[in-house]
């Protein structure tokens, strides 16, 4: 009899103890750009410190990452216990309570140290519902030896007049030097990042609080008039192709007077290796027009967790360690300060060593504190997003409104034709989604 | 009495095939050459075509940041499993049609064939939720299900066309002498068309390995086969022409010695009956 207790007890034990040795394996959804890829070298500590955790990588381009990780959420397919998703999807998908929050990521975890625009757009009703691992607002790169051989001097926060002369007079077509490099490729992450955020510090607006389209007001037909003209008169032949790859293709190899585009280009075009111009190269905030609205965007790479995860834990011990001031730590000390995750914590930005090896790093961090949002647009408007608005429809219409305004720059379609066509097609979307009855 | 050819002609001709051969090939030789630049030289303006530092630096990052093999592995399980369980369907299925047609046998293999021109995205969510039901998510299993159905139209199409220019009095000399059904369509009628078999399994591997759709929107980690592997080095932010094309070019080796080796069989089976 007491064998017998002796052995039951034995097996309890055993089966009580079960799930905290058992092995766990946590599938990362993830997109494939240098930060992330750095980090798959960099989780010995993580898996040393949990030896009951297994990571398993599933790195794709960010087209693939989004629209797998979005049907496997919307099906509760299961496939990934942590995604990688950008603040685009994070609002829409706490909404219809698809992620799990990430109040609890531990006592060190310092959650006030997440950089405040950052912070707000992965939160809703209080609470975060993703945790950000890289930032990125945008900003003007200029050729510092082209404007002083043009007697011009960039201010720190231009305004779009500013930029449109001194774009002009830099442009010298015969020598192959281009006064600005914008994006124009089509689709809602390619062109009309720059477009919607032009817009917005233009004093334009997707839509206004009726959700009604607002492409046939006149702030509109200012934008894309002042941005194919630019375009025309001092852009890159074939430009409307041209998305953040080319125009860094370009700018690497000299024949870019300015780029407007995300932060992250700024560690590229300064990079001697990859950079003819690396040593002549400054930074200044996006312009405005004198509205209150400077054309800054916010985006953030984050990693959530699926509601209904069954490794909810052992995914939340994951991304407390993955987005840690630790892990930056642990970046700088492997490959140099220059090369930690930018753009989500204070602490970073206050860092002496890293405003000495990242010289881009106070205006990256003006230009994100710039971008606001949840107010991005001089007129009130129903959604938030910077350079997205925040609906699920968003996509789909962005990127057929970018084909229009693309053909506009191509020469195809004139600006009228590109801003009626772009109301078509988005109050008939935006009737279709039930927003307009 | 044989119709002569002027050697100018033939010239012309020989060149014009030379042109159209590189022409197509091209793209492979350059994502070759790309795959031995740097970063930088790859997206160089004008671009280098031999005159640059060759580098063996992204096929060492390819290596240090994917399992090539575990991903060349479920390709090879992929493709050559959906084309053995698409053959066990449709040798029978294209024997009855050939050899024993009824009036909608016509109809029957406009409507297979019809079903190719349905996008698949249209059915990716219906699909991906019995694969969720059915524990088919992320296994070889399931892509190899996927991929015989996906391909099945066009091995069905292709055996029929060979099927129907062989004999059937032959068929019916076999059942004469006693041959039962399955004797006949393995003894008879398989070794006569080996040729167009054989194109048929080849060409169903290639379409299997390169398939791009189904297998990357199945797949997490386990079954990601080779096309995954690539999709995982195209970034719309960041340089990364130089070790797609590494990936690209480790991705398609397997299948171009496949294809080099069998091209005769290839050529021969895709022009069987073509002369009478």
């Amino acid at each position: 009899m007491k064998f017998s207790k002796m052995l039951l007890g034995a097996c309890s034990a055993i089966a009580l103890s079960y799930p905290a040795m058992a092995n766990t394996t946590l599938t990362i959804a993830t997109v494939n750009n240098g930060d992330m890829i750095r980090m798959q070298k960099l989780t010995g500590p993580f898996t040393d410190a949990h030896p009951d955790i297994t990571l398993e990588w599933v790195t794709m381009e960010e087209n693939v990452l989004r629209q797998k990780v979005t049907t496997d959420i919307a099906t509760k397919g299961g496939q990934y216990d942590i995604m990688t998703i950008g603040n685009y999807e994070v609002p829409i998908w706490a909404k219809q309570g698809w992620l799990l929050p990430l109040d609890d990521l531990g006592a060190d975890y310092d959650v006030d140290d997440l950089l405040p625009a950052i912070r707000s757009g992965l939160t809703l009703d209080e609470k975060l519902y993703a945790a950000p691992f890289y930032g990125e607002s945008s900003m003007v790169m200029y050729r510092t030896d082209l404007f002083e051989k043009a007697g011009l001097t960039m201010p720190e926060d231009p305004t779009w007049e500013f930029i449109g002369e001194a774009a002009r007079k830099i442009t010298d077509k015969d020598n192959e030097i281009y006064g600005i490099c914008l994006r124009g490729k089509a689709g809602w992450g390619e062109n009309m990042a720059l477009i919607t955020t032009m817009a917005n510090s233009m004093g334009a607006r997707w839509f206004d609080m009726d959700w009604k389209p607002q492409f046939d007001q006149p702030a509109w037909k200012n934008t894309l008039k002042y941005y194919v003209d630019l375009m025309t008169d001092a852009g890159p032949p074939g430009a409307s192709s041209n998305g953040f790859n080319e125009n860094l293709a370009l700018f690497q190899t000299g024949k870019c007077g300015m780029w407007i585009d995300a932060t992250v280009a700024a560690s590229f075009v300064t990079n001697p290796k990859d950079s003819t111009v690396a040593d002549k190269v400054g930074f200044a905030l996006s312009p405005d027009a004198g509205l209150g609205k400077r054309g800054s965007w916010l985006w953030s790479w984050n990693l959530g967790i699926p509601a209904g995860s069954t490794k909810a834990e052992a995914a939340k011990a994951f991304i407390g360690w993955a987005t840690s001031k630790a892990y930056t730590e642990l970046v700088a000390e492997k490959e140099g300060w220059a090369n930690v995750p930018p753009g989500t914590r204070t602490s970073l930005y206050e860092n002496p060593t890293y405003q000495k090896d990242a010289p881009f790093a106070a205006m990256t961090l003006r230009s994100i504190n710039a971008a606001d949002p949840k107010a991005s647009t001089v007129d009130p408007v129903p959604y938030t997003g910077g350079q997205f608005v925040a609906i699920p429809e968003f996509q789909g219409i962005g990127t057929a409104v970018g084909q229009q305004f693309s053909a506009a720059l191509a020469g195809q379609a004139s600006v009228n034709q590109a801003l009626d066509n772009a109301q078509k097609i988005t109050d008939r979307e935006m009737r279709k989604g039930g927003y307009i009855k | 009495m044989a119709r002569t050819v002027s050697t100018r002609r033939r010239l012309a001709f020989t060149a014009l095939a030379w042109t159209i051969a590189l022409a197509l090939f091209f793209p492979i030789l350059w994502t070759f050459l790309t795959s031995f630049k740097s970063e930088g030289a790859a997206i160089a303006n004008p671009p280098s075509f031999l005159f640059f530092d060759w580098t063996l630096e992204n096929y060492h990052e390819v290596q240090e940041r994917s399992n090539y093999f575990h991903h060349m592995w479920n390709s090879v399980v992929i493709s050559f499993g959906s084309t053995f369980l698409g053959l066990l369907i449709a040798v029978p299925a294209a024997w009855a049609m050939a050899f024993s047609p009824t009036k909608n046998t016509k109809n029957i293999l406009m409507w297979m064939l019809s079903t190719k021109m349905l996008p698949p995205v249209g059915v990716l969510v219906p699909i991906y939720l019995l694969f969720r039901d059915w524990a088919l998510l992320d296994t070889l299993a399931g892509l190899v299900l996927v991929l015989t159905m996906v391909n099945l139209p066009i091995i069905v199409w292709m055996l029929y066309t060979y099927f129907k220019e062989i004999p059937g009095d032959i068929l019916e000399a076999a059942r004469m002498d006693g041959a039962s059904l399955g004797q006949e369509i393995l003894y008879v009628l398989t070794p006569m068309a080996v040729p167009g078999i054989a194109s048929t399994c080849l060409l169903n591997v290639i379409l299997a390995w390169n398939e791009a759709f189904w297998t990357l929107n199945l797949t997490a980690a386990k079954a990601a086969p080779l096309t995954a592997f690539i999709a995982s080095y195209s970034s719309p932010e960041g340089l990364f022409w130089a070790k797609l094309s590494a990936a690209s070019t480790m991705a398609i080796a397997p299948i171009l010695i496949l294809g080099w080796f069998s091209q005769r069989q290839l050529v021969r089976g895709l022009t069987f009956g073509a002369v009478k």
